[in-house]
């Protein structure tokens, strides 16, 4: 028992790492409509420049600091130029295209931040604590095992879901951000200007982006690989529907454990490396009862 | 001046509903299969044949089979690399454990098997629309990657998971040579190409296109969305599944088990868009675009003179790729095709304009 709720909670752990690329796809969605496939770039880009930002200043004041400034003020350009190079030429597309697009802007990135900052594989190191604890120990014989890094990971975005939720609940943009997500001629006939409302949608994935990546990257190194796990993120996405902050959070939840749990009980069985298409196979079956995602907006067709 | 169809009068139905009822467009078509089958081979070297003409023209048949699933009856889908691998894995295991079988009827019993994965794989469009669904074909993706590398079987127990295959041999004819490659291809090509464009002019293609444009309504006039969607599938994926046998056995020679991964597909649904929606042009123009771009971009730093790492190069190629995805996408978000319409509507005014 002890060893099944180490493997859940492990899962767990992992699941909350997908649900944080996985915000930065619902956001974009939400308020644009775009499906935006480079949110992976957009992870290996910032990790790649906080990292390389960190070695060139790191005999300065307040490294950690300044580069995360630097890195954020990237993150702002990088979105202003998606939206005046990407966004708006492209307005009124169908969604395929813009998808494409994305597709593009995620094959400029991997290349723009490899050509930048150079290929190798970065050790990332800020402070979050490693090695393993035991906890629960009265609950179960011995305890169970968990990556202190895990549980840091954990409660930085579970902060981050809360800072979210209170920015669009309660601010001012964030209302306008819910407008221009329900309806955008609407939202533009009451004034709301909808490319500054893109470079903030942007702007705010790409901060998603910067926290994933910095938490990947302490844990895995900041290398190519973090690009791919945009690919993880997808079945997170269509599970919990791609209109919900909340279906990102409880999806990866469900897929991390879902992941795990299949990894350790059924892979053996069938030969393992199980992992790399359960996520999907699990979100593909849930779709079959919910076609729009466990929290998403069941659309109305009429004719 | 000479582009216009004035003065041809149809006198019968048959004649009006000709795939090319413009004579010049006959002839155009005529020039370009003499070209094709009778110039090219006279005048290419091995290398362009290897590197250029056999590649486009197999990529051109799998993006022809996607633009029929994606442009005619708008179900996205991310997983051609998963058709294409089903069709070349079939085609390998139908050639080795049937030897006596004819190689060619291995390449379709291929596509046959791409069709029933597809239709398996296609019931969940019933259900879920759009990106969902763009989505859940990836599930198919990395099934079929897992599957090919995992279980033995499929890859004959080769202990590194990678198959080398014969030459294709029809009744003692060796396909050796890249002259003779190309041609086999090329003469598939053409036959899918017409088989296409029939379908999509039929009955069949326009349930597709009533399905595209809006799926409640097609079902109101009496298309069985279930029929539609699951024929596209099925289709599309007989196409793609022979596109890669042919992929598989004329052009690679011996593949990888990651030889059909994700990236195959999203270079196929980029052949796609970039080449138009909903148009067999499209999908061949679009497919030497992008196979002739990776191609170009990578001589271009030796044409310049310029000297780099070739991991810099590889780099800059992602970038220059990735930007100009985007551009051609703003500039002419219809695609090639789009711009070869124009043209000829253009033409047809050449050279007095009013």
């Amino acid at each position: 028992m002890g060893f099944f709720v180490e493997v859940l909670l492990s899962g767990l752990m992992a699941g909350v790492l997908y649900s944080l690329v996985a915000l930065g796809f619902v956001l974009i969605f939400k308020a644009s409509g775009v499906f935006n496939f480079a949110q992976g770039a957009m992870v290996l880009f910032a990790a790649l420049t906080f990292v390389r930002l960190l070695d060139i200043l790191k005999d300065s004041f307040a490294p950690i600091t300044l580069s995360l400034i630097i890195t954020i003020a990237m993150m702002v350009m990088l979105a202003m130029a998606i939206e005046r190079l990407v966004l708006r030429p492209l307005v009124n597309q169908p969604g395929i295209s813009l998808f494409m697009a994305t597709l593009g802007i995620a094959y400029f990135l991997d290349g723009f931040g490899q050509t930048l900052w150079g290929s190798d594989i970065y050790t990332l190191d800020i402070g979050i604590p490693k090695g393993s604890i035991f906890i629960l120990e009265s609950v179960f014989d011995g305890g169970v095992l968990v990556a202190k890094e895990d549980l840091v990971a954990t409660v930085i975005a579970g902060l981050l879901v809360v800072t979210l939720a209170i920015f669009f609940q309660k601010t001012r943009i964030g209302r306008a951000l819910r407008a221009v997500a329900d309806d955008h001629q609407a939202a533009q006939s009451i004034g709301i200007p909808l490319n500054y409302i893109w470079v903030i949608v942007w702007t705010v994935a790409g901060l998603v982006a910067l926290v994933a990546g910095v938490i990947w990257g302490s844990k895995l190194g900041v290398q190519f690989s973090l690009s791919l796990i945009a690919l993880k993120a997808l079945p997170v996405l269509i599970l919990g529907g791609f209109e919900s902050v909340l279906g990102a959070v409880i999806g990866g939840l469900i897929i991390g454990a879902g992941e795990k749990l299949s990894e350790i009980y059924i892979g053996p069985y069938v030969g393992g490396g199980i992992e790399y298409w359960f996520a999907y196979m699990l979100a593909l079956g849930f779709l079959m009862f919910r076609p729009q995602g466990l929290f998403g907006e069941v659309h109305i067709d009429r004719v | 001046m000479f582009y216009r169809e004035a003065g041809q009068f149809k006198t019968s139905y048959k004649a009006d509903q000709a795939v090319f009822p413009i004579f010049q467009d006959r002839i155009f078509v005529a020039i370009w299969l003499f070209l094709g089958f009778v110039v090219v081979p006279m005048l290419a070297n091995e290398y362009v044949f290897r590197a250029i003409f056999i590649p486009v023209i197999i990529m051109a048949l799998a993006a022809i089979g996607l633009n029929l699933l994606v442009g005619y009856c708008g179900q996205v889908s991310l997983g051609s690399g998963a058709f294409m691998a089903v069709g070349a894995y079939a085609a390998y295991n139908f050639m080795i454990r049937i030897p006596e079988l004819n190689p060619l009827i291995c390449f379709l019993l291929g596509g046959l098997s791409a069709t029933v994965v597809g239709v398996i794989f296609g019931i969940p469009s019933l259900r879920i629309k759009g990106f969902y669904l763009a989505v859940a074909t990836l599930a198919l993706q990395f099934f079929t990657d897992w599957t090919f590398s995992r279980i033995d079987w499929f890859t004959n127990y080769t202990p590194s998971g990678s198959i080398a295959v014969q030459p294709v041999e029809v009744w003692g004819f060796v396909f050796d040579s890249p002259i003779r490659k190309y041609l086999l291809c090329l003469t598939v090509l053409v036959i899918f190409t017409v088989i296409a464009k029939n379908l999509v002019r039929g009955r069949i293609g326009r349930a597709w296109m009533a399905t595209r444009d809006m799926d409640v309504a097609a079902e109101i006039i009496g298309i069985r969305p279930i029929y539609a969607k699951l024929s596209a599938f099925a289709v599309s994926s007989f196409f793609i599944g022979v596109a890669g046998a042919l992929w598989a056995y004329v052009h690679l020679g011996s593949w990888e088990p990651l030889a059909f991964d994700i990236n195959l597909s999203f270079s196929i649904l980029f052949m796609v868009i970039i080449g138009g929606l909903g148009s067999i042009v499209g999908g061949m123009l679009g497919a030497t675009f992008i196979t002739l771009l990776p191609l170009f971009l990578n001589q271009l730093p030796i044409w310049l003179g310029i000297n780099m790492s070739t991991a810099m190069v590889s780099h800059l190629e992602y970038m220059i790729f990735g930007g100009l995805i985007i551009f051609f996408l703003a500039v002419e978000p219809l695609g090639l095709a789009r711009i070869w319409q124009i043209t000829k509507e253009k033409l047809r005014l050449w050279p007095f304009p009013h």
